[in-house]
């Protein structure tokens, strides 16, 4: 990355750290200025046309809309450094407490899916770069495309209709209802307090609620996986140390397994943290395919009601999320391999 | 012209086996859904909201029929001609957003690269953070923004879309434009006298142009997954304007509990099958011009046979 470091680890991390500061600026300054231009009164629109004006000039004052633009973008960029996040304008409600009672089931269910991305999509992959242009290497190129081509809620609703209507799985939701009664929230996620709980039938009923979508989101990122890792697997398969180990005369499956495998699994994890991105996208179209009751749809449902207030703080949280995930596998990365830092 | 045809049909003529497969799979399959697009009018047996015919109205989610090949929806529209009108939006939107990001993101590009400078940071800096953003949540914002303004209709969605691909296309065409400009081409017209601006219209745009393709067709496949997701959520075009898939499988979502199929399946494989066809084409072209990832057909060659170097008089046998 930064050719002109001098090649030492903490430096790199403190030099990753800094570029990440002007990179959430410039995504909240956007969020600030595209919701600002959006047409039509943000307060009117959320409180709706019942509302006096003279509450609506109130509910403008205190929310700050009549001061000028310059003073509210200021104010927005002092509140997210001081970690307040605003609150919400239609049911007012604090924004991070909107992402606390959510973000819990976004975080499973993508955690999940990247489970079953990995866990489909690398040996898929690795078998597929290995044995180029076989059988094998067609069905499963061609698998990876369609898996990738098939949008997230086509694939739910097939879901749903062949599969989960057989089984008997659910299809709504992350719990039934004597579920949610049973489980204390002490961690706000579900999947892990029902754990503390320690009640099998519930386990069963969260586990049961997450098989689909999370197989849904999964199959999205595991075409992206089996891609990667394939021309990964091709590119090391021709590279100078597998000729020369071959050369050496070691055995052709050591050679792929101890050489190519793992090389060309070096760059999965970088990957990883740009699919996160992808997958924090995908996880708003799964979660309204299977009502999910994560944050992408509270998303989704405070963008229907055009929420300003709402949408800006929940974009907010996904944009430093994704950024500080991409920071952390940066830094990883470097860890892991040498050659990044220099 | 003969020129144009040989470099058209480079990527057949270099590709082998599978690759060539792919390649002709995927350009069937797209200019299958650009057949429709065209004459979506003549082909479609009914319009994309019509929900009746002489005066007599369309049954409500009837099974498909001889009347109606595909069945009809919940809104008593006809699948089959919404699944063939749809590749109309479909295209409409895709061509439109991708001719926008050529015409912001090729010229950004060109002169970022060029110029350098604090032009040059500042405009990395905001398509570094675009890009590093969810494409997909980008597009929610924009369209959010880009509905209220101008409805729900084509243009649009088509530019919220652009929004999340000009940096592609900006990163692209900044790079090849760093290592163009070295060039002692570039030093030469500039000896002779030549302006900035012929030197980036006439010297630069010509290399730089070349990348677009490939990005083109595999950000079409993009395209047409994120106008669908959009539509899915409500916040694409609307039903009554223009026939949209993914808002046909919302509305077939809600349907799937009572085991109905035919307002889903249809839309949902139209997407699945113009998608693949895309990407196919994308990764065909870029295995034939990626030439790491290049394998050039094999002609058979035939070795001459190997004649004795003296040969042997033939009165001593």
């Amino acid at each position: 990355m930064s050719r002109a470091g001098s090649g030492s680890l903490p430096r790199y991390i403190f030099q990753r750290i800094v570029l990440v500061i002007p990179m959430i600026w410039v995504i909240l300054t956007l969020v600030f200025f595209v919701l600002r231009v959006a047409p039509g009164d943000p307060v009117s629109a959320a409180l709706g046309s019942k509302v006096s004006p003279q509450a609506l000039a109130n509910a403008r004052e205190r929310l700050g809309f009549n001061r000028p633009l310059i003073a509210q973008y200021w104010d927005y960029l002092s509140s997210v450094a001081h970690g307040d996040l605003g609150t919400t304008f239609s049911d007012n409600q604090p924004v991070l407490r909107v992402v606390r009672d959510n973000g819990g089931a976004t975080l499973s269910l993508t955690l999940a899916a990247f489970v079953i991305a990995l866990a489909v999509g690398i040996p898929l992959g690795l078998l597929a770069g290995r044995y180029r242009d076989s059988v094998a290497d067609v069905v499963i190129r061609m698998f990876g495309i369609v898996s990738y081509a098939a949008p997230i809620f086509f694939v739910g609703y097939l879901l749903q209709l062949y599969v989960a209507r057989p089984l008997g799985l659910p299809t709504s939701g992350a719990a039934g209802p004597f579920t949610v009664l049973d489980v204390h929230p002490k961690t706000h996620i579900l999947l892990i307090d029902v754990f503390l709980t320690g009640n099998g039938a519930d386990i069963q009923d969260v586990l049961r609620h997450l098989v689909l979508p999370a197989v849904t989101l999964g199959l999205l990122i595991c075409g992206v996986f089996i891609r990667l890792v394939r021309v990964n697997m091709l590119t090391t398969m021709q590279a100078d140390y597998v000729e020369a180990a071959e050369a050496r005369g070691i055995q052709r499956g050591k050679v792929t397994w101890r050489h190519a495998f793992r090389n060309a699994l070096v760059p999965v994890i970088t990957v990883i943290g740009l699919q996160f991105a992808l997958l924090l996208g995908g996880a708003v179209l799964t979660e309204t395919t299977f009502n999910w009751p994560g944050l992408g749809q509270k998303l989704v449902y405070y963008i229907n009601n055009r929420d300003y207030g709402a949408v800006q703080g929940i974009v907010t949280v996904f944009a430093i999320a994704v950024v500080l995930i991409s920071l952390l596998v940066d830094i990883v990365n470097a860890l892991i391999d040498p050659r990044v830092r220099f | 012209m003969r020129s144009l045809f040989a470099n058209l049909a480079k990527p057949f003529t270099q590709t082998a086996g599978l690759a060539r497969w792919m390649l002709v799979i995927g350009v069937l399959l797209t200019a299958f859904f650009v057949v429709c697009a065209v004459f979506a009018p003549w082909l479609a047996p009914y319009g994309f909201a019509q929900s009746s015919s002489h005066g007599t109205p369309f049954p409500k989610v009837a099974p498909p029929s001889s009347q109606h090949l595909f069945g009809t929806d919940r809104l008593f529209f006809d699948v089959l001609s919404r699944t063939i009108w749809g590749a109309r939006t479909a295209l409409e939107v895709v061509i439109l957003s991708i001719v926008v990001c050529v015409v912001v993101g090729v010229p950004l590009g060109i002169v970022s690269g060029f110029y350098g400078g604090w032009l040059d940071r500042i405009l990395v800096l905001i398509m570094d953070a675009l890009y590093a953003f969810p494409s997909f949540l980008l597009a929610i914002v924009f369209s959010f923004l880009l509905t209220g303004l101008l409805g729900g209709t084509v243009v649009a969605v088509s530019l919220s879309l652009s929004v999340i691909y000009v940096p592609q296309y900006f990163r692209v065409v900044r790079n090849t434009t760093l290592s163009a400009k070295e060039a002692t081409y570039v030093e030469a017209a500039r000896a002779i006298g030549a302006s900035d601006l012929a030197i980036m219209r006439r010297y630069l745009f010509g290399n730089v142009i070349q990348s677009v393709p490939v990005l083109g067709t595999l950000n079409a496949a993009d395209a047409i997954l994120t106008l669908a997701g959009l539509g899915f959520l409500g916040l694409g075009i609307q039903s009554t304007d223009a026939a949209e898939w993914g808002h046909d499988l919302n509305r077939a979502l809600a349907d799937a509990g009572g085991g109905v199929w035919w307002t889903g399946l249809y839309p949902g494989l139209a997407i699945v099958l113009l998608v693949t066809g895309l990407t196919l084409v994308g990764e065909g072209l870029n295995e034939t011009l990626n030439p790491t990832l290049r394998r050039r057909r094999l002609l058979p060659v035939v070795m001459p046979v190997r004649e004795p170097t003296t040969s042997l008089p033939e009165e001593q046998s």
